[in-house]
């Protein structure tokens, strides 16, 4: 079996918390908590979580933006963890990010040329000309007109924006993308059009995407296989089909109600959650949904729930799941 | 955010009468010292041109030698006051790029490397706020001398710090920015960072300051030449003019300190209406 692409093991990304002005001790935050997750080369990843789950952190600790507090970040068989400055930036090229943002992601100061000369120019790739030539063949790649080159990000609209921003991405040919809720800025009506740009662009040049969205609806579309992701920890990994339309987690079924029925005789069988995410600081003891899980609710909170913290399983092949009672649904 | 071209700038800048009246004074105060040499009918510094019989003559009103009266060495007031105004204006210039370029990359530097480099400059920063400005410009001054060189060294000294601050809180705002993440995830190093992604995206609070630190700047110059420690006497600032005047002020002969005096506030005030509005224009806060 080939090695994946990105592997990450027993990733842990943690921030230090000072409790108050007064305090002494500060305290840590576990905004990624031993999390493992594999892509193969080609695949799309998905990763689905409430805001605050961790699933940004989980990106930009994948790049190594964030140096991760423990485990390994394994790109293309190598780990990147703890490599000099120099072999990162080597290893970066071929490790790209698309930002939520896309205004934000662009230095307003820049025209778009300069923007996506910018990374060519860093890693020394071409002739002057031929970065030039660079240049307008990625405008075109994205679907914008060549006389964009001149022009400033705030002359752009927000899909063209985020255009720009996936073809500074792709000026270094990179293998693994990370998307990181690369359409919730935008329109519902733009968020297709990038989103079947990403789809043409990975089938073209053989990307891997690792795809972040809070929007479980989109995600499914992207991605071939999908985790669940609940205070920093996997609560289920599973193929898309497997995670949309069997769920097995109570917190995956109750993201899956949340998405809007169209067809109203449908409606009216939600299961909404109750409560707000507790916070990554004070984290629930033993399973961390417990205190708002449906499923415990309904078996008379186990004490099982509040005292063990359940780890991932296999439930079926390529199936995991991270919950004492997934059989019960 | 700055504003993308200089033509929005301008029909937002020309809404305000002060603003204009600002920039207008300012311009013309500037204009007036580079032509010194053209405009004024005698030079000052020439000793061959003044004569002793002609001091102490009163204000004539009428353009043409001694217009504006003349001081105790038979120096034409009007010509001394142009050629006072060049070195005011220079020293505060002067002052101002150097503090701006070192206070601007230090706070650029504490901003983004944030952490111990981060406490060390903002703690020499707040240290030497708590004392007085002028203290600081005067112990610098009386160790080293008069000198045209020194006392812009010493104003910049005293003015670092507020560049400093301010580009460090616009540090802190920028670097959270997607764009910083990007630049990095593409390889650009974190001096390349500060220079080419961070600095051209704080230029208009710099700028802002710089504007009225220039008024301060030249404030604190005439201060330390009345106190006699600024510039030396061979080449006269507003400052020193005053001095000078106030040494024969009780002489009855009130226009060799009043007029340059008149001048200094003219200066003052025109670069402060001018940043007041460069600061409501360029402060997106501030903006309809």
């Amino acid at each position: 079996m080939p090695e994946p692409m990105l592997q990450t093991i027993d990733l842990v990304k943690s921030f230090a918390v000072r409790r108050g002005f007064f305090a002494q001790e500060s305290i840590r935050l576990m905004a990624v908590d031993h999390v493992n997750i594999s892509i193969d080369e080609g695949e799309t990843f998905g990763l689905v979580g409430e805001s605050g789950c961790g699933k940004s952190t989980l990106g930009l600790t994948v790049m190594q933006l964030y140096t991760p507090n423990g485990g390994q970040v394994r790109f293309d068989g190598q780990d990147l963890v703890g490599l000099s400055p120099e072999d990162l930036r080597h290893n970066r090229r071929r490790m790209q990010m698309i930002f939520q943002d896309p205004y934000a992601s662009l230095d307003p100061r820049m025209s778009i040329e300069q923007i996506l000369l910018e990374p060519l120019n860093i890693h020394g790739i071409g002739t002057h000309e031929e970065r030039l030539a660079e240049v307008r063949r990625l405008l075109d790649l994205v679907g914008l007109p060549t006389d964009a080159a001149d022009r400033f990000p705030s002359e752009f609209s927000g899909g063209q924006q985020q255009r720009i921003g996936i073809a500074r991405a792709l000026a270094l040919q990179p293998k693994l993308i990370i998307c990181d809720e690369p359409v919730s800025a935008l329109d519902v009506s733009v968020q297709a059009s990038i989103l079947n740009l990403l789809r043409d662009l990975q089938d073209r040049m053989e990307l891997t995407y690792l795809f972040i969205s809070h929007n479980i609806a989109v995600t499914g579309f992207m991605s071939k296989r999908i985790g669940v992701m609940y205070l920093g920890r996997m609560m289920e990994i599973g193929s898309s089909d497997t995670i949309i339309n069997h769920p097995s987690h109570p917190y995956t079924q109750a993201l899956i109600s949340a998405v809007p029925e169209p067809d109203p005789k449908m409606r009216g069988k939600e299961r909404t959650l109750t409560g707000d995410v507790p916070s990554p600081i004070d984290r629930p003891s033993g399973c961390p949904f417990h205190p708002r899980c449906p499923l415990a609710k309904r078996l008379d909170n186990p004490a099982r729930c509040r005292e063990e913290r359940p780890e991932l399983r296999e439930l079926s092949a390529g199936h995991t799941v991270a919950c004492h009672f997934a059989e019960e649904r | 955010m700055f504003l993308a071209g200089w033509g929005e700038f301008w029909t937002e800048f020309r809404e305000s009468k002060s603003g204009l009246l600002g920039a207008g004074l300012t311009l013309a105060f500037i204009l007036a010292s580079l032509l010194a040499p053209v405009i004024s009918p005698q030079n000052p510094y020439d000793l061959t041109q003044l004569f002793l019989q002609n001091s102490n003559l009163a204000p004539k009103w009428i353009p043409g030698m001694f217009m504006l009266g003349s001081d105790g060495q038979g120096r034409d007031l009007y010509s001394a006051i142009l050629y006072g105004l060049r070195v005011s204006l220079y020293v505060g210039l002067a002052s101002t790029v150097l503090s701006a370029v070192f206070g601007t990359l230090v706070g650029v530097l504490a901003g983004y490397m944030r952490g111990k480099t981060d406490a060390l400059i903002m703690r020499i920063a707040d240290i030497q706020l708590s004392f007085p400005a002028i203290l600081i410009a005067l112990v610098i001054m009386s160790l080293w001398g008069q000198g045209l060189f020194k006392i812009i060294i010493a104003i910049s000294v005293v003015n670092w710090v507020f560049y400093a601050r301010t580009a460090r809180g616009s540090t802190l705002a920028e670097r959270e920015k997607d764009y910083v993440d990007a630049a990095r995830a593409a390889g650009v190093a974190s001096g390349a960072i500060m220079l080419r992604e961070i600095l051209p995206n704080i230029v208009a609070p710099i700028i802002v300051i710089g504007t009225v630190r220039v008024a301060n700047s030249i404030i604190l110059e005439s201060t330390l030449s009345f106190l006699g420690l600024g510039v030396p006497i061979t080449e006269p600032s507003l400052g020193s003019l005053i001095y000078e005047g106030y040494q024969v002020l009780f002489s009855g002969f009130w226009w060799s300190s009043v007029l340059p005096g008149l001048g200094l506030m003219g200066v003052v005030l025109g670069i402060n209406l001018l940043g007041d509005r460069l600061r409501d224009v360029l402060n997106p806060r501030l903006k309809r």
